[in-house]
Order: structure tokens, then sequence, then C-alpha cells
């Protein structure tokens, strides 16, 4: 990978700015080191807001499947099967939107964690830097000084264009979580996902509260014949034990 | 020598082990060669890892510049190829 090596390095030692004196570069770059520790930091902060808002999406997600579990088996429960199908189609779709989630969340778990890391070992380096920067000034030859500072001045380059990648990688996969964690909270906020929209397979709480509501009134209506049939059947009773008798007397 | 694997930081690595390092070097530029990009994960993955083996940690206050820079384990061929096209340079 050496032409990938050459690459990298000619990368980063754009950042290498030659200034007169050697001393400024120093300067130069320490200021330049002190904005990308900036700069990762923010990058750090967004990639944590994004997955939040990943976790917050799950988490609406997930009470959504349950109730639509709790919907399917009340529909089992009074009979309705179609009803109780359509709970859990709905329920297998969000299952597989949850998954999806589940694996973005975890791939900007991974970028924070490498951000983490990176940051640590960028502000390790930096304070070395501005050490080695205040010793060279301190004992400023200008033969040695070009040799020394080259040293220091490329090796937190390479560091810097190696985080700035990192930072910016960070950032394309978090533009393109945001933008599908946008399209989740459209779903979301529809209610296309949840079952309050009335769809063409139709509204499987509604149809629910309908027929757990015509099931009370037949309950009560049940209830009313029960208590009819308990006034009714006495005189019943005293005509069938008569009628016998009436019957067996016309034989 | 000193070795970058990028978003990783670097590593030091003694020269007998360069050898072994180049042979898995040349596979991974076949890989990038040929455009596979099933041969080019495996490939990468096996040079990174015999990276991590046999390099040891240069210290993070450490201020010189590597030798040779690496990508990370989980770089795509396309991202490869494209810093490797960003500058003008023909890969392969």
């Amino acid at each position: 990978m050496k032409r990938f090596s050459e690459v990298m390095k000619a990368k980063t030692s754009k950042m290498l700015d030659k200034a007169e004196d050697p001393r400024e570069t120093l300067d130069y770059s320490y200021e330049k080191q002190l904005e990308m520790v900036q700069k990762v930091r923010r990058g750090l902060a967004d990639v944590a807001t994004s997955r939040k808002r990943l976790e917050l999406q799950q988490a609406q997600l997930k009470a959504s499947a349950d109730k639509l579990e709790q919907q399917a088996r009340t529909a089992v429960g009074v009979g309705k099967e179609d009803l109780a199908r359509e709970a859990l189609n709905r329920r297998a779709g969000l299952q597989t939107q949850l998954d999806g989630l589940d694996t973005q969340r975890a791939q900007l778990q991974a970028e924070e964690d490498k951000l983490t890391l990176a940051l640590q070992r960028l502000q390790t380096k930096v304070e070395a830097f501005r050490t080695k920067k205040e010793t060279i000034k301190a004992t400023y030859t200008a033969a040695e000084a070009t040799s020394k500072i080259g040293e220091a001045v490329s090796g937190i380059s390479e560091e810097m264009g190696d985080v700035g990648l990192a930072i910016q990688r960070a950032e394309d996969k978090t533009a393109t979580m945001q933008a599908r964690a946008g399209a989740v909270d459209e779903l979301i906020a529809s209610g296309a996902l949840d079952d309050v929209t009335a769809e063409p397979g139709g509204d499987i709480q509604r149809q629910l509260d309908a027929l757990s509501s015509g099931s009370s009134v037949d309950a009560e209506l049940a209830k009313m014949k029960a208590e009819l049939g308990a006034g009714a059947p006495a005189p019943k009773e005293i005509s069938s034990a008569g009628s016998p008798a009436a019957g067996e007397e016309p034989k | 020598m000193i070795l970058r694997i990028l978003h990783e930081g670097q590593l030091e690595v003694s020269e007998e082990s360069m050898m072994e390092l180049n042979e898995l070097d040349d596979a991974l530029i076949a890989a990038v060669e040929k455009g596979d990009e099933g041969l080019f994960h495996t490939a990468l993955a096996n040079l990174v890892n015999k990276v991590r083996e046999v390099g040891k940690p240069v210290a993070d206050d450490h201020l010189g510049p590597s030798e040779l820079i690496l990508p990370g384990p989980d770089a795509t061929l396309d991202e490869v190829r494209d810093m490797l096209a960003d500058d003008g340079l023909i890969p392969g």
C-alpha cells in the first residue's frame, strides 16, 4: 500500500504551511491543532445526538409494536382472526424497521467510540506538541530547528489528517442516518405505523372498540334476557306443572 | 519502522516483520486491482490483523510521522480507490 501511504502523506503535508520563520510554522500548526480538537469535539457531539435520536425512535416503534401485539391478543380473544392477522402483519413490519434502526445505532456507536479514542490521542499529541514547541523556541538555532520542527509538525499533521478523515466519515454516516431518521419521524408522526389512522385494512383499535362495545351490548342483552327469563319461566313452570296434569286429565 | 492504521493510530514494527507484511500487502494490492470487494476485505483484514499482531503501539505523545499508512479495516474498496484517485494517481 505504498501508493496509499504516499497519497495520505501528500494530503497531510498540505497542512504544513511553510512560514518564513520556522517558529511561525510551530505557532500556526498549534493553532490548527486546537481548531482540530474543537472540530472533533463537535463531530462527537453530532454523532451522539444522532444516536440518541435513533434510540428515541426505537423506543417509539417498540411501543407501537407492543400495542399492536396487545391488540392482536384482544382480537383473538373476541374471535376476530382477520383483525388479529392485520395487527400482527403491521407488527412484523415494525419489527423490520426496528432491526434496521438497531444496526444503524450500532454503527453510530462504533463511530462514536472511534472518535472518542481519536480525540484522546489527538489531545495527548497536541499537548506534547505544545511542550516541544516551547522547547524548540527556547533553544532555537536556525540549523537544527528546521529538522526538529519538520519532524514534529509532519508527525502531528499526519494525526490531524487521520482524525480529519475520521470526522468526515462520521459526518457522512451521520448525515445519511439523519435523513433516514427524518423519514422514520415522519412515518411516526403520520400515524401510519400506529393503528390510529384508518387504512383500507381498517383501524384495528376502532374495530376492536366497536367489537367490545358490541359485545358489551350483547352482554347486556343476554343479562336482560336472563333477568326476564328468570321472571318468565316461573309462570311457565307453573303452567307446565299444570299442563301435564291438564294433559293427563284428557287421558 | 512506524506504521499507521488509519483511525487506529501508529504502531512500531520491526524490519523482520516487514517481509511478512509485504506479502500480505501484495495480496491486498492484487485485490484492489481485481476490484473484488470480498477479496479486498479479506486481504485488508489479514494485513491489518498482522500489523496489530507484530506491531507495538506507539505512545500517544510521540510526534513523528509514519513510514507507511494503511486504510482502516472497515474501509471499502471504493473508499480506497477514491483516495487513490483523488490526487490524480491511477489506481493499480
